[in-house]
């Protein structure tokens, strides 16, 4: 990389408003059209917010906290925190007055930005608390006529006392600019953290520019590329993706309308580049059924018509592999024509180059649906400690089961353990405030530790397969992950919960809840009675049903050559659902592998001492909190176990 | 926008009105004031005249005795169609939308006593009937961020659920920019959530666009939280006239609500 390129984010934004000083920066959709401000302007909006800033006593080093939805200008005011040598601390516009204490409190907050009445008031509630906090700007003055608190300013009053600054200072922006360092810290991302406070993370300019330069390359991006700012701003995701690459590439940032308005927003602006968790393209799949069943016959049967066509020969087409004929390409075309390009059109996907995915698995159907319509949809894998780009699908190398070859200028090394370490120049400087945390997560040698265990597969790409410290080894010391296989299971509309067993032991057996949504409406169409959960889950056809999945996971895992020995050996279904209320999940419906271990641990023998059922009696909670106790002799099912050859024949 | 909101002098003042449908008295002798950017309720139990008395003040019935002074104009007979010119809008009991068009179309009829073009420069869009439709457009956009309802601009108010129709039609109502605002139970049928939302949306248009507004509403506790002022009917009559905490004591109120014989 040339050492003249501009290494700090404002030296970026000079760069572009020298550049492309006409070309859009930034859209916002308001009273019903997207405003355009060009790199010049969006370049004069940070200077009067930067000057305002400095003549209201902020400082190099001072953090400035940015809450609200993606709005221009507080994108802006975190490029003015970063003019004049100050860090940004964006937030998450959902949380709660207590859970935005503890951040402003860590990160020493002084002045704040909040997008409108409802962050302002999180914030003065907090004010008692974090006495450090000395001034609020909002954005949207609504509501906010009888607030006489003397911490708040608008912006707009901000920015006017800032034109008049930079009128008394002309010099005085581009001579802060000029004080900046690539290894100043650009912006403290809290990491949400299952357990205990958030830790925040630091990042200098330097790392996140170097990341965002290489992202670009690798895609291709320039300044006719196209974003839809629609993920919260305190993610890493939107910090990077959004904000840096636009810095990086020159392209143009769009904010929707407001939150409600995202997907027509996606519509009209189309977007070249998307990035979401799988939860997004989820909700997106899910409305797309739903209006689909609601449709006339002819459109429907149109659509399922189409639809199966794609699956069948529309990924092949989309990686350019050989083998599909003439006439399947020419009916791909005419489904493009009929189905596939309208779809596109009104989910705001017909521009789309390359879309994103990560944070968690995707299912494959999922997966299959938006690239077997030709969405280059791809999957990637990060962290906020690493500016999230570990590894990333190179258009073309695009394999469901993995998360594609580490980045350039990315080292991943697997430990013993199995766990997965990065070094690269996109790892953190610290956690903010906490040398502990920090000398536990990077190792001398400069390693960064995940905490998650995965491998490299044949190809050297790298498979996430579970959090390291639920990672275990069969007796024969085998690799055993669980959640890696009870999420394969889950993918299984059938299946709605998966707990595996197999650490310290010679084989992998499975606990299954099935879906009595899914399950009920099949059994229904089959003509098959039951009265209730319990029952419905011992119908020999259910298990049936169940055992099918089983072995199809079973299949998969045979060729793998790192889980082979992980395939399922005995299976058995649940007499209830697994509840949060009896403590077998936890609130955001995870299992409690070890919890349900002990409390069924009849159950856990007897699948392992191949008896053919098991009688158990289990006391449950009901919703009105009386207990009650349910009872089963519950069938204890095998599953085939497939040799790695078998998945040819599959 | 922000005209805020000082209470001033007499807006509206409704005289020793009268009004019977055959046999049937619906209002009797009926003074009372709305005062400049107040917002002023009217409660009653059923049948007590209260719908009545909107559709009086706005023109849709013409009483047989006494006199409705609106800006300083006496009036005997108005029709509604002078009486919005005139700067009054309303919302009905019953919601009266265009239930095939999309929520902006419905707004944009709300501006339709303000557009000066001919049906034909409308229908050829000519330079200044699109200067014009641009101008109106803007304001009802205003509106649509107002009510946050952005995400619905498109979608035909037959399509909406209930609450978000109410929501539409008070838009409606704003989109004409009225100095009085007639609300006729806004907040019927709804839940707990939309029914917050609807008083937050009673109390920042009279608060930011300085409205004057008169209500009818049900839901005594909204009642007693929205309003400076308070006119109690029962069975056409006044029964009492003040603030809400006056009203809320007033013997014969409790009386009329708990319903002891007559």
């Amino acid at each position: 990389m040339p050492e003249d390129l501009p290494q700090t984010f404002p030296r970026l934004l000079l760069h572009q408003a020298k550049v492309r000083p006409d070309r859009p920066a930034v859209r916002e959709k308001d009273l019903g059209i997207w405003q355009v401000w060009t790199w010049a302007q969006a370049l004069e909006e940070v200077r009067w917010l930067a000057c305002g800033l400095a003549a209201q006593g902020f400082k190099r080093g001072d953090r400035l906290a940015v809450v609200g939805d993606n709005r221009p200008r507080l994108y802006w005011a975190m490029m003015a925190a970063q003019a004049l040598g100050g860090i940004p601390v964006p937030l998450y516009q959902d949380a709660v007055a207590a859970e935005l204490a503890f951040v402003l409190q860590d990160a020493d907050v002084g002045f704040a930005v909040a997008e409108d009445q409802e962050q302002v008031d999180k914030l003065l509630e907090n004010l008692t608390q974090c006495p450090q906090l000395k001034l609020i700007y909002y954005d949207d003055p609504r509501g906010l006529r009888h607030y006489a608190q003397g911490e708040l300013t608008s912006l707009d009053a901000l920015q006017a006392l800032g034109r008049e600054y930079a009128r008394e200072h002309p010099e005085f922006l581009a001579a802060e600019i000029e004080k900046g360092r690539a290894n100043d810290i650009a912006v403290i991302l809290y990491t949400s953290g299952t357990t205990g406070h958030p830790k925040g993370v630091a990042q200098t300019h330097a790392a996140l520019i170097q990341t965002a330069r290489v992202l670009v390359a690798f895609d291709g991006f320039t300044e006719k590329d196209e974003v839809l700012c629609y993920l919260p701003m305190a993610w890493v995701g939107d910090f990077l993706y959004s904000y840096a690459q636009s810095f990086v590439a020159g392209f143009c940032l769009n904010c929707p309308e407001s939150p409600e308005t995202v997907m027509t927003d996606l519509r009209e602006i189309g977007p070249t580049y998307y990035f979401g968790p799988p939860r997004v393209y989820e909700a997106i799949l899910t409305q797309v059924m739903i209006r689909i069943e609601d449709a006339g016959w002819l459109k429907r049967r149109l659509f399922h018509a189409a639809m199966a066509h794609a699956k069948r020969v529309g990924m092949s087409i989309l990686e350019g592999r050989a083998g599909v004929s003439l006439g399947d390409r020419l009916l791909y075309r005419l489904g493009g024509l009929l189905v596939y390009e309208p779809l596109k059109n009104v989910l705001g996907l017909s521009r789309i180059r390359v879309a994103y995915t990560g944070g968690e698995a995707i299912g494959p159907d999922l997966f299959d649906f938006y690239r077997s319509i030709g969405v280059n949809l791809k999957q990637l894998y990060g962290m906020t400690e690493t500016c999230v780009s570990v590894s990333m699908h190179a258009s073309g190398e695009v394999k469901l089961e993995t998360v594609g070859k580490p980045m350039p200028g990315v080292e991943v090394r697997i430990a013993d353990s199995g766990e997965v370490l990065v070094r690269s120049p996109g790892v953190m400087r610290e956690y903010h405030k906490r040398p502990d945390a920090t000398r536990e997560a990077i190792d001398t040698e400069g390693f960064f530790h995940t905490g998650d265990a995965g491998y490299f597969d044949g190809e050297g790409h790298l498979k996430i397969i579970d959090r390291a410290k639920d990672v275990g080894r069969l007796a024969g010391g085998a690799l055993f992950a669980p959640k890696y296989l009870e999420n394969k299971l889950k993918f299984f509309p059938y299946i709605k919960e998966a707990v595996c067993f197999g650490h310290g032991r010679d084989e992998v057996c499975a606990f299954v809840n099935i879906d009595m949504a899914a399950i009920g409406n099949w059994a229904e169409r089959r003509n098959i009675a039951y009265s209730g959960y319990a029952d419905l889950a011992a119908q020999p056809a259910v298990c049936e049903l169940v055992r099918e999945c089983v072995e199809k996971v079973n299949r998969d895992l045979a060729g793998d050559a790192a889980l082979r020995e992980s395939q399922i050996r005995r299976f058995l279904i649940l007499h209830k659902e697994l509840d949060a209320d009896d403590g077998e999940l936890t609130r955001t419906r995870k299992v409690r592998r070890r919890h349900i271990a002990e409390k069924y641990a009849s159950l856990v023998d007897a699948l392992y001492s191949g008896k053919p059922s098991c009688f158990v009696e289990t006391q449950m909670r009901f919703e009105d909190g009386r207990v009650g106790t349910v009872s089963a002799d519950l069938r204890i099912l095998d599953a085939k176990i497939y040799a790695p050859e078998a998945r040819k024949a599959a | 926008m922000s005209e805020g909101r000082r209470i001033g002098g007499p807006l509206l003042e409704v005289e020793d009105v009268s009004l019977a449908f055959g046999g049937v008295v619906a209002l009797q002798g009926v003074s009372f004031d709305v005062r400049e950017h107040e917002v002023r309720a009217i409660i009653g139990p059923n049948g007590a005249g209260k719908s009545s008395m909107l559709n009086v003040i706005n023109g849709v019935y013409h009483p047989q005795r006494g006199t409705v002074v609106f800006k300083g104009r006496r009036r005997r007979r108005v029709d509604p169609h002078e009486a919005a010119k005139q700067g009054i809008a309303r919302t009905f009991q019953n919601i009266a939308l265009f239930r095939g068009m999309s929520v902006l179309d419905n707004l944009m009829t709300g501006r339709n006593l303000k557009m000066k073009r001919n049906v034909l420069e409308q229908a050829l869009y000519l330079g200044p009937a699109r200067r014009e439709e641009l101008e109106h457009r803007e304001k009802v956009e205003a509106v649509i961020d107002f009510l946050e309802i952005q995400h619905v601009r498109r979608t035909p108010v037959g399509r909406l659920p209930y609450g978000m129709q109410k929501r539409v039609e008070l838009g409606r109502a704003l989109a004409a920019e009225p100095e009085l605002l007639l609300l006729d139970e806004p907040m019927a049928g709804m839940n707990v959530e939309e029914k917050q939302d609807m008083s937050r949306f009673i109390l920042d248009v009279n608060d930011q666009m300085g409205t004057t507004i008169v209500l009818i509403e049900h839901d005594m506790s909204v009642v007693m939280d929205l309003s400076d002022r308070v006119v109690v009917l029962d069975y056409g009559r006044k029964i009492a006239d003040g603030t809400p905490d006056e009203v809320r004591r007033d013997r014969r109120v409790i009386d009329a609500y708990l319903g002891v014989a007559h």
